[in-house]
């Protein structure tokens, strides 16, 4: 579970985030959207302890003020918009970061975080790259691997930042599914930003949409994913369609 | 909450369970087919621990370049050794070395001028050059880990400038004969207090510490004390070729005294560094990744900082100024084996070592009896060679 009460970041004198309250149950998928500099990323990386921030998180029940680093990365693994990827770097040793809050300060990789990762490129077919360095993948298969790390931490809780964005359409499906999958086999809690919102209202079970730093709407996609709200909030027309098999689309509709 | 996924039971119920079992089935990939469709049927919580994967993660392993490393190691120390204005061969330097050799009874052919040549001359210099080396790579391996930036190297916060300003102050202050004893602490002392005030004044600068801001404020320190040196140097005309001497650097008068002096620095130093191979992997992500990773990037930074100023201020303290070990031997291991820091770190050291014990030889015999300062060496030999590596290999060095 994520708890967020009245959550406050500043840049300076900008008010980023004013006061957001939400909350993720347990083995849900909750979507984070808006327009870009909504607050979606410094939400996350508030959760994450990267930004100062003011108001109180909770994960799992826990606060997470005092919890130490170590302690937070074995309840959350996050996935940032732009992942550093070491060019030089092997697939497997990449994978392998992820049981870092698993390992003591001067300790090392035991078998069972080998088996792990192993499991993990195999069930994410990466397993034929373990030994190539990560210049030599291609984005879809990146953006697979950057995911396999923050599972293999092994954390109940999954925060990702656009995690389909350097993606073509098929790759972002694939991606999602791949998420979705996970989540019910580990009964993982989601929380994500994400761009694209025909692919959030069919994914996530719940959407929270952010505007100038704070809760516009939240509710399930088909409450959120409403024409009036949308055109309020990312000040564009867009018109919300509804497929034959009852999916909704949304597209953006141009002015001139 | 349970904090480990496999075992654990899913929050969504069965019809969730039932579904994630046929996405699974449906998702394997054919060379994946046997295993995962096993366990998305037998039951989609038990994913890695009951059936371990066939596939085994390859493992960087640092031992064959370290044996290498080695075996260069070793070469270079008989080379060290043997070579002087006295040669004395291979055979004898093995000979004399085993006879020396505790719990080895192994009667020494090598004559008592030869072992003591050896002895007192020789092997200072080599073990001397050795340490010192190993501590200049390692130390500038371990710089480029914590500040990501492929240009650092031991002297980046101000060590090389902090200890050629001690070393200054004592050689123009003094009067001739306890210059020798007060030489190395002058300099050590310079070096430490340079890197402090580099880290107080760049890690305080801003709500939080930036790598770029401790290594401006390193750029700032090291300007500042150079122009103190500069100073004193010019009020001081009659030392300044004692000066120059010491900045140049020398292991050419080595003593088995100098070792012990610099041994408990440089062994605390290598372990600590050492101890932080993995880290430095961790740190390769970024500051903020490894902080979501659970790692303290700031904290590590400050312990391997303190314990790389340990040594290379330990080793400049008795060798002088040897510039561009720290740069270029770490790239030479990336570039030639792997950029994993369990790789880097352990044969940089070796590899430091191996490389300054050659340069002395050179530095000492090139022109016998005169001495062409190492650092002159270490630039002049090392520089076309590593461009020649640059050209030759990948690019991306980080």
């Amino acid at each position: 579970m994520i708890g967020l009460e009245e959550v406050s970041v500043r840049y300076g004198r900008d008010a980023a985030l004013a006061g957001v309250s939400a909350q993720v149950e347990d083995g849900e998928w909750a979507g984070l959207i808006g327009a870009n500099g909504a607050g979606k990323t410094t939400l996350l990386r508030a959760i994450m302890r990267l930004v100062p921030f003011q108001g109180r998180t909770r994960l799992g029940g826990a606060p997470t003020d005092r919890m130490s680093r170590r302690d937070l990365a074995r309840l959350v693994a996050y996935v940032p918009q732009k992942p550093e990827l070491p060019a030089e770097m092997t697939v497997a040793d990449y994978i392998l970061l992820g049981r870092s809050p698993h390992i003591g300060y001067f300790g090392f990789e035991k078998t069972k975080d080998h088996e792990i990762c192993a499991g993990l490129l195999d069930r994410l077919d990466l397993t034929r790259f373990a030994g190539r360095t990560l210049r030599t993948l291609s984005g879809g298969e990146l953006q697979r691997l950057v995911l396999g790390r923050a599972l293999a931490q092994e954390a109940p809780i999954l925060l990702l930042d656009e995690p389909t964005s350097a993606l073509d359409l098929g790759r972002r499906v694939d991606a999602l599914e791949i998420v979705d999958t996970l989540r019910l086999e580990h009964g993982l809690t989601v929380l994500s930003a994400m761009h694209d919102l025909t692919l959030a209202g069919q994914f996530a079970d719940r959407l929270i949409l952010l505007a100038d730093g704070a809760v516009a709407a939240t509710g399930s996609p088909s409450e959120v994913l409403d024409e009036a709200v949308l055109s309020q909030h990312f000040g564009h027309q867009v018109q919300v369609l509804r497929s034959p098999d009852g999916e909704l689309i949304v597209a953006p509709r141009r002015t001139a | 909450m349970s904090t480990t996924l496999p075992g654990r039971t899913p929050g969504a119920g069965d019809e969730a369970r039932a579904k994630a079992a046929a996405d699974a089935e449906a998702n394997a990939k054919a060379n994946a087919t046997a295993h995962a469709t096993t366990n998305a049927t037998a039951g989609p919580t038990e994913t890695t621990r009951t059936a371990p994967p066939a596939i085994q993660l390859p493992r960087v392993s640092a031992r064959r370049p370290v044996l290498v490393a080695l075996v260069i190691l070793i070469g270079a120390v008989l080379l060290g050794v043997s070579v002087g204005p006295a040669d004395i061969s291979l055979p004898t330097v093995l000979s004399g070395l085993l006879g020396h050799l505790p719990l080895i009874h192994y009667h020494s052919h090598t004559s008592a001028l030869d072992w003591d040549v050896i002895w007192q001359i020789r092997l200072p210099g080599v073990v001397l050059g050795g340490m010192v080396g190993a501590m200049l790579a390692g130390g500038g391996a371990a710089y480029q880990g914590v500040f990501r930036n492929p240009l650092a190297d031991p002297y980046l916060l101000g060590v090389a400038a902090g200890a050629g300003l001690g070393a200054t102050i004592v050689i123009v202050e003094s009067s001739g004969t306890d210059l020798n004893q007060i030489l190395p602490f002058a300099a050590f002392a310079g070096a430490i207090g340079a890197v402090i005030l580099t880290y107080l004044v760049g890690a305080t600068s801003g709500r939080r510490a930036s790598t770029a801001s401790i290594v401006l404020a390193g750029v700032a320190v090291a300007a500042l004390l150079t122009a103190i040196q500069t100073y004193l140097q010019q009020q001081h005309e009659p030392d300044l070729q004692g000066v120059y001497a010491w900045i140049l650097g020398s292991l050419g008068t080595a003593s088995w005294s100098d070792v012990t002096l610099i041994l408990p620095y440089v062994a605390l130093s290598a372990i600590v560094l050492f101890l932080h191979r993995r880290l430095l992997d961790v740190l390769r992500v970024g500051e903020e990744e490894a902080g979501a990773l659970g790692v303290h990037a700031a904290r590590v930074r400050l312990t391997v900082v303190a314990a790389a100023t340990l040594g290379t201020a330990a080793a400049v303290s008795v060798s002088g100024l040897i510039g561009f070990v720290g740069i270029i031997v770490p790239h030479t291991v990336r570039l030639l084996s792997n950029a994993s820091y369990r790789v880097v770190l352990p044969v940089s050291m070796i590899g430091g070592a191996a490389f300054l014990i050659l340069a002395d030889v050179v530095a000492l015999n090139l022109q016998a009896p005169a001495q062409i300062p190492i650092g002159v060496v270490t630039a002049f030999v090392g520089a076309p060679f590593f461009l020649f590596l640059l050209r030759s290999r990948r690019t991306g060095v980080l």
